[in-house]
């Protein structure tokens, strides 16, 4: 599949996530922010990092530039689409993922291997993992406390939307220790913790991410 | 030329970790009897001409779509005369 990494200005794991693309046995595509087309991909993810400086809130400007129109509208039509903790942010900003993401409850920027359940397993994103499977994963975040009015958050839970949920410690306050969702068609999934970065052994803490690129051929193929 | 101002706050039940920390601040240096700080956000618009209800309400689409988060945050719309800008300058 060609899956297509947006880097905005700002944009720190784009090279990361292409890395990891390719090892999940993909092709690469690298898509600018200025971009008014999709390069004909079959998938997009939206990496981390601090696109447009964090002015004004997390992901706010990147929402509106020229190549979200185009990953908004492909997204409302089905494809596929990864935002990790930035790019959750935009996709939060975009309302294509119910809620929004504050700064941390205790105020600090964390850095940690993250214990997780993967909750949701018939997204594009999480199909190779074992229902309920636990991994750790890399989180760095300061603004990744998931927040949304009660109503959105029985439903998310009761639709089966959470997609992974934090094990051990809440790292950012996160209501319902809730660390990625899908919409509710499954196609879109934003998440805090960084997969890409959990993809090799020589660097990190194992390779538990690797699932949620791998997993995009094991839907296409079913 | 006319100003709008639009102030942004987070909702009530929002966490807001940055007026927490002023609020921790302020006792460490000698300031009293503040019981809670909310932090919020003022954008101060000058506007092109005349003032009218149309652009008063494409300043409200404005606050709506970009200067604010309705999932976390509330916004109110103000008018500044030149007279009242001109006093406090």
């Amino acid at each position: 599949m060609k899956v297509g990494v947006v880097t905005f200005p700002g944009s720190l794991d784009d090279v990361d996530a292409q890395r990891a693309v390719r090892l999940g046995g993909h092709e690469a595509v690298a898509l600018w922010h200025g971009d008014h087309d999709l390069r004909g991909v079959d998938a997009v993810v939206l990496p981390g990092g601090f696109s447009y400086g964090d002015y004004l809130r997390c992901g706010a400007i990147s929402r509106f530039s020229p190549v979200m129109a185009e990953v908004i509208e492909a997204a409302q039509r089905g494809m596929p689409v990864l935002g990790i903790c930035n790019g959750f942010q935009i996709l939060c900003e975009s309302h294509l993922l119910p809620g929004a993401l504050i700064r941390n409850d205790h105020r600090k920027f964390v850095c940690r291997d993250q214990r997780l359940r993967i909750e949701n397993v018939a997204t594009p994103w999480t199909s190779s993992y074992e229902p309920g499977a636990e991994v750790t994963i890399v989180l760095k975040n300061g603004e990744g406390g998931f927040v949304a009015d009660a109503d959105t958050l029985d439903r998310l839970e009761g639709e089966g939307r959470v997609v992974a949920r934090y094990l051990d410690v809440n790292p950012n306050g996160s209501a319902r220790d809730i660390a990625g969702i899908t919409n509710e068609r499954g196609n879109v999934v934003g998440l805090m913790p960084h997969p890409e970065h959990s993809v090799e052994d020589l660097t990190g803490s194992g390779t538990d991410g690797l699932g949620f690129f791998t997993s995009l051929a094991a839907a296409v193929l079913s | 030329m006319p100003r709008v101002v639009v102030d942004v706050m987070p909702k009530p039940e929002i966490l807001d970790p940055q007026g927490k920390a002023v609020l921790g601040a302020l006792p460490r240096l000698g300031f009293s009897g503040v019981t809670d700080v909310r932090q919020g956000k003022r954008f101060e618009l000058e506007i092109d001409g005349e003032l009218t209800d149309e652009v008063l309400a494409e300043v409200r689409q404005m606050a709506e779509t970009l200067l604010s988060n309705p999932v976390i945050e509330d916004f109110t719309v103000s008018v500044e005369t030149v007279a009242a800008v001109e006093a406090v300058e």
